[in-house]
């Protein structure tokens, strides 16, 4: 049996498999298909200081092997977030990964001061949503609004900090390299591709929001260049997602760099998709001889 | 509570060129389903979505979902054959509650909003109500399961074109009977579903709507599925289709 743990900024991992932002919500609905222990990590809902309603429907559209969404944040906010869900993650022996936004660089600073001094894990800076007005895309894009707000976010946070970034720009090397020069202790990659989708019949966006995120398999191959480069060009740990479904995915993401992945959109076809993607990821060690999953990471031969 | 299932196809049957049904041999939900659920379905390795299909019978281990060809994945599902072994969840979502029904409640479905009323039907009847049902539709090609219906109780299908059965909408019907009914629960386009509730509202009786989002995960998870929802003081919040519903009181709904 291969060894699974992997140690993610001083944080034990007991295997690389975790859940993505915004498709597990705080883990009650899945905990009714499987014990949420069997994950590395659970990336909960991204939370904001406040309550956010979210976008008026329709919040989704189907797109050949992916989805496009603009649910916008919905959450019950931070403080919500802290006395009524954390103590039920914490019956299941996985690590919290707390997502968090703002909407300046005072209220990321604010929310993740906030959420350091809870019981959580690790912290996930989500800089890249793109489904929010003010904030989210917006700080992901810019290398100088990066290394503003994450030199904001690293003086208060005091748990490990990992930087989301957006897929949406030109240079996802030059993006990350100004997160972990201001002190980001880790990368996710990748957050949802911009997109939009029209009905023909109607004229109309099928979005509220007119353009939203584009994840699942479609977006995998992209994802997966994304940390190939990201891992290329800095020497922190990367959560590599976009689109994983299967054990062959994650050892894929691996060896383009990812210490750890994420599944989120794969969950929707099947609500067992992280634990069978475990399992497969476990069988393939075992018969390609590999002692510790944590030999893959960025093993890419050239 | 949510079952994972993998079914196996009992029957498959046109119910006009572009409805189906499909019976399928699902005991574990079957079980634990209650009027007004649905199950989703994955629908083909091409389609990523799973689709959801209410019920609308769960006996003996057998569920009949009824459904509409609308686009690849529903068309996919419509070619199941016998023998075939779909993946199934269920049964999902807030179903009728079925102490808010009185005496003599009337169910009422718009088109593929019929079938899922034809369980809680039979269930108010075994249940000891005496209930009615209103069945609207297009036009008569269009017309299904109204045999079933009449064999629970009292039934008025009404077509858009007056091509079968009475000539007008299911509000019109309802508008006319209201005094006979002690609530209403229905099914179907949410501008259907909207003058019934008022109509209800007026006359004082609860209405119980179903309502239809696209939807996600369809478990509660990913929060798609937004219904806008009455909040304190005039704020809308959102409810989602999946988990808070499919089924609302037509007072909570901001329509």
């Amino acid at each position: 049996m291969a060894d699974l743990r992997v140690n993610f900024c001083g944080v034990e991992l007991k295997n690389p498999v975790t859940t993505a932002s915004g498709t597990f919500g705080f883990g009650h609905e899945y905990g009714e298909f499987y014990d949420l222990g069997e994950l590395g990590g659970i990336g909960v809902k991204g939370l904001t200081p406040e309550e956010r309603l979210g976008n008026p429907a329709p919040r989704i559209a189907e797109t050949p092997m992916g989805i496009l969404n603009c649910v916008g944040l919905q959450n019950p906010g931070v403080e919500r977030f802290i006395a009524e869900q954390i103590p039920f993650l914490r019956q299941y022996d996985t690590r919290i990964i707390a997502n968090v936004s703002g909407t300046t660089v005072e209220e990321y600073a604010g929310i993740v001061e906030r959420i350091s001094d809870a019981d959580v894990d690790l912290i996930e800076m989500n800089i890249s949503c793109p489904n929010v007005k003010c904030g989210g895309l917006t700080f992901g894009t810019q290398p100088q609004m990066v290394e503003e707000v994450v030199s904001a976010a690293r003086k208060v946070a005091k748990k490990p900090l990992i930087v989301k970034l957006s897929p949406n720009v030109t240079d996802i090397a030059e993006i990350a390299r100004a997160a972990v020069s201001a002190g980001a202790d880790a990368l996710s990659l990748i957050n949802t591709l911009l997109g939009m989708r029209i009905d023909v019949e109607s004229r109309r966006p099928i979005l509220s929001n007119i353009m939203g995120g584009l994840s699942g398999p479609a977006v995998f191959p992209v994802a997966v260049r994304m940390v190939y480069q990201v891992h290329q060009a800095v020497d922190v740990p990367i959560i590599g997602m976009g689109g994983i479904r299967s054990g062959r995915d994650i050892v894929e993401m691996m060896l383009a760099g990812a210490s750890a992945v994420a599944i989120g959109t794969a969950c929707f076809a099947d609500p067992m998709a992280p634990v069978k993607a475990l399992r497969e990821l476990e069988q393939f060690l075992d018969a390609h001889g590999i002692a510790s999953v944590t030999e893959l990471t960025g093993a890419v031969q050239l | 509570m949510s079952i994972q299932e993998l079914c196996t196809v009992r029957e498959r049957r046109a119910l006009t060129p572009t409805t189906f049904a499909l019976t399928l041999e699902a005991p574990r939900i079957c079980a634990a389903a209650q009027p007004g659920q649905f199950v989703h379905i994955t629908c083909g390795e091409g389609n990523l979505l799973r689709r959801p299909i209410s019920i609308c019978q769960a006996q003996d281990g057998l569920l009949r979902i009824v459904f509409v060809v609308k686009g690849e994945g529903t068309k996919w599902l419509s070619a199941r054959r016998e023998g075939d072994v779909l993946d199934v969840l269920g049964p999902q979502g807030h179903g009728f509650d079925m102490d808010q029904l009185g005496a003599r409640p009337v169910f009422i479905g718009g088109g593929i909003g019929v079938p899922p009323m034809l369980l809680t039907m039979r269930r108010a009847l075994e249940n000891g109500a005496q209930p009615s049902a209103i069945l609207g539709f297009r036009n008569k090609e269009a017309v299904i399961l109204e045999e079933a219906f009449r064999a629970l109780g009292t039934t008025v299908v009404a077509t858009d074109d007056g091509s079968y059965g009475v000539h007008g909408f299911v509000s019109d019907v309802l508008r006319e009977n209201i005094g006979a009914y002690t609530s209403v629960c229905c099914c179907g386009p949410k501008p259907m579903l909207r003058a019934l509730a008022a109509i209800a509202e007026e006359a004082g009786i609860p209405c119980q709507v179903s309502m239809e989002e696209r939807m996600g995960c369809g478990i509660g998870a990913c929060l798609v599925c937004a219904c806008a929802l009455k909040a304190e003081a005039g704020e809308t919040r959102y409810g989602h289709v999946c988990k808070d519903g499919p089924v609302f009181d037509s007072r909570e709904v901001a329509w």
